[in-house]
């Protein structure tokens, strides 16, 4: 029983931490060691690459001009845009990780799903249609639009690169044991061959390639996890509640599983992890430069909406392949590493862990061959996150880096959009260098910077740059760099990393989401070095406050849909 | 050339002035900010009452429906995903339609 909590509570601080992300499914996969290959997986999954290869052609001829590379030249419809923002959303590790929290704890898995949406609308009334009028290419354009570029990008190139090192190391480390996994591949090959493909795809297609391979893997997904759950109710002749009696019948947890367990503690932690889920989404650099691939704000709008509905219907379908891989799965024993007399835990022995219900449930399901196409989605869509990824920090090293700080704007677009190129190439490699670095190491909490880092340094200086007349290019360097200095001292001294991941004793600061003092600090950091900020400057940046307010609400002026 | 920034400035005060004096934009801002905080305010208000149940009073939600399994949360957690998709369609269906239209003639007016 004592192992029990322990794995519990283990999942649980991954999930805390990271959500459920690609490094949940690394650390739970870790014991179940390699897989023979896997014939039908491969077959389908060097479809999706073909496929993805020949669009990556096909969009690498239509990219021309920086526009083209770095907003597919604003050409993508809102239905579209809002089907490639749930497929940067929908990861293979909330794919897996929410799946299988739902599968040893019921209830809690959806107290995370929910953390995860709600973020969205709060995205769509205060961000979405400012963001797409006011910027061009990257989030920095927006908050530099009126302050000093060189300093601001730097900020914004910074909390952007941070933001993707931590979230590339993650998935790379969780596609490495996913793939070991599902296609009997060897760690390091399945490290190199996510690199190089999404060099590929960015590097030469940019956002067009970008954008339609996740388009693609949303609408793989989306189709496979929604015959799963209909095979599931099928199961119980589509009456949720007699799923639910068989669950609560089956699982060891009994009916604790219909209620919210131990997951979230103190109010604290419980707002400190709602704030993080939910303003973590709004500073997302990958994300937040989705909105500039569209015509107007008007689209952009639409993205949402239907990137919410797709997000939502998507963790309603986890929720019920978690409940089904409850009821299909725990009592055959075929899915599980018995003890010698047979005996199991229902929860901790499933095999690879318990991420891996959902591709159990596959394979009870649909057989071996939807097993298959349920492991190629799985690559598929870290493929995907990962070249979103790519895209959003090679973008923040040419168009942010290279051509306002250090060329100053004497850069021709030619050019810029080859250090872009560059930048793909080397951020890739760097990635695999790093996944196999941290090939041992638990990149759990990994995720969880990366939020962290994304609600207390991103959102708030977009925020306070677009809604607060009297921010300043002073206010909003310090008040950000705060934000992200205390974001990542305080989860490397949290419970998670400082005691799970080094091994000390007690942890220097007790929760493991820091958001709700991080964002505190990086908001009165900017709202106090701005108000004490008197040079001549400051005033200028606040009197230039009126004509982007002018184009942020009305569009005046705002980058067109097609720059050729 | 600092693009951006230049954009930023280049609106001459003439226009800022003609914009700004406009009474259809004090009446555009004004009722999208309110209308915008309003939708955040619900959606916030729901998930972080939510999230206090579960801190206070987690057992609130695991109170069955009737003589079945089914508890009180499944509905709830329900309730707050689709609560999330209906605010957003509330607000681009007023937002692409009234707001955008108010706009427009404001942007026609200062040409």
């Amino acid at each position: 029983m004592s192992t029990l909590r322990n794995a519990l509570a283990a999942a649980a601080g991954f999930a805390i931490v990271a959500g459920a992300t690609a490094a949940e499914a690394a650390g739970a996969i870790e014991g179940g060691g390699r897989q023979p290959l896997n014939i039908p997986a491969i077959v389908m999954f060097f479809i999706f690459v073909g496929a993805t290869l020949g669009i990556t052609y096909w969009a690498a001829k239509r990219t021309r001009s920086a526009a083209d590379f770095y907003a597919a030249g604003g050409g993508i419809t809102g239905f579209q845009n809002g089907l490639a923002i749930a497929g940067d959303y929908m990861s293979a590790a909330s794919f897996l990780g929410i799946s299988g929290l739902v599968f040893a704890s019921g209830f809690d898995g959806l107290i995370y799903s929910v953390g995860w949406l709600v973020g969205w609308p709060i995205i769509l009334f205060l961000i979405a249609e400012r963001l797409r009028n006011l910027g061009k290419y990257t989030f920095a354009d927006v908050v530099s639009f009126r302050l000093e570029q060189t300093p601001v990008r730097s900020l914004a190139a910074v909390g952007t690169l941070s933001v993707v090192a931590f979230y590339l190391i993650a998935q790379m480390v969780g596609a490495g044991k996913l793939i070991e996994l599902l296609f009997g591949l060897p760690y390091l090959y399945a490290v190199v061959l996510v690199g190089a493909l999404m060099i590929i795809y960015v590097a030469f297609g940019g956002m067009v390639a970008t954008t339609w391979v996740q388009i693609i893997k949303a609408g793989l997904l989306l189709g496979g996890a929604t015959f799963m759950a209909l095979m599931v109710l099928a199961a119980f002749g589509f009456s949720p509640e007699k799923m639910f009696a068989a669950a609560v019948d089956i699982h060891p947890k009994k009916d604790s599983i219909m209620a919210p367990g131990n997951l979230v503690t103190d109010p604290i932690s419980a707002v400190s992890l709602g704030l993080a889920l939910m303003f973590g989404t709004a500073g997302l650099p990958h994300i937040l430069m989705r909105f500039f691939t569209v015509a107007d704000a008007k689209a952009a709008r639409k993205s949402v909406f239907y990137a919410t509905g797709f997000i939502g219907y998507f963790y309603i379908l986890t929720f019920i392949i978690g409940f089904g891989a409850i009821t299909l799965l725990m009592n055959d024993p075929s899915y599980f590493k018995a003890a010698a007399g047979g005996a199991y835990n229902k929860i901790t022995d499933l095999l690879g862990g318990t991420n891996m219900a959902a591709v159990h449930l596959a394979n009870a399901v649909g057989g071996s061959l939807f097993l298959g196409f349920i492991s190629a989605v799985a690559f598929a869509t870290i493929l995907a996150v990962v070249a979103g990824l790519t895209l959003a920090g090679a973008s923040a090293v040419s168009h942010d880096l290279y051509a306002s700080v250090i060329a100053k704007g004497r850069v021709s677009e030619d050019r810029e959009v080859r250090i872009s190129k560059i930048s793909a190439l080397a951020i890739g490699i760097v990635a695999i260098v790093l996944g196999y670095i941290f090939e041992n190491q638990n990149v759990a909490f990994m995720v969880g910077l990366a939020f962290a880092v994304a609600a207390s340094c991103n959102f708030p200086v977009l925020l306070m740059s677009v809604f607060w007349k009297g921010t300043t290019t002073r206010g909003v360097v310090v008040g950000g760099f705060l934000g992200l200095i205390s974001a990542v001292t305080m989860v490397v001294l949290s419970p998670a990393v400082w005691v799970k991941t080094f091994g000390f004793k007690a942890a220097l600061f007790p929760y493991d989401n820091p958001a709700l003092f991080s964002m505190a600090i990086a908001f009165a950091g900017i709202w106090l070095v701005s108000r004490l900020d008197a040079s001549a400057k400051a005033h200028q940046e606040q009197a230039a406050f009126e004509p982007q307010f002018i184009r942020s609400e009305t569009g005046i002026g705002a980058a067109g849909a097609l720059a050729h | 050339m600092r693009l951006r920034q230049k954009r930023g400035y280049h609106m001459d005060s003439d226009f800022v002035a003609r914009v700004k004096g406009d009474p259809q934009f004090q009446e555009l801002t004004s009722k999208r900010s309110r209308f915008a905080w309003i939708l955040s305010g619900a959606m916030l208000a729901i998930y972080f009452g939510f999230i206090f149940v579960i801190a206070f009073a987690p057992k609130a939600l695991g109170v069955p429906l009737g003589t079945g399994v089914t508890t009180v949360g499944i509905p709830v957690g329900l309730f707050i995903i689709v609560s999330a998709f209906v605010l957003t369609g509330i607000y681009v269906r007023r937002a692409n339609t009234e707001f955008d239209a108010i706009a427009q003639q404001i942007i026609e007016r200062a040409k």
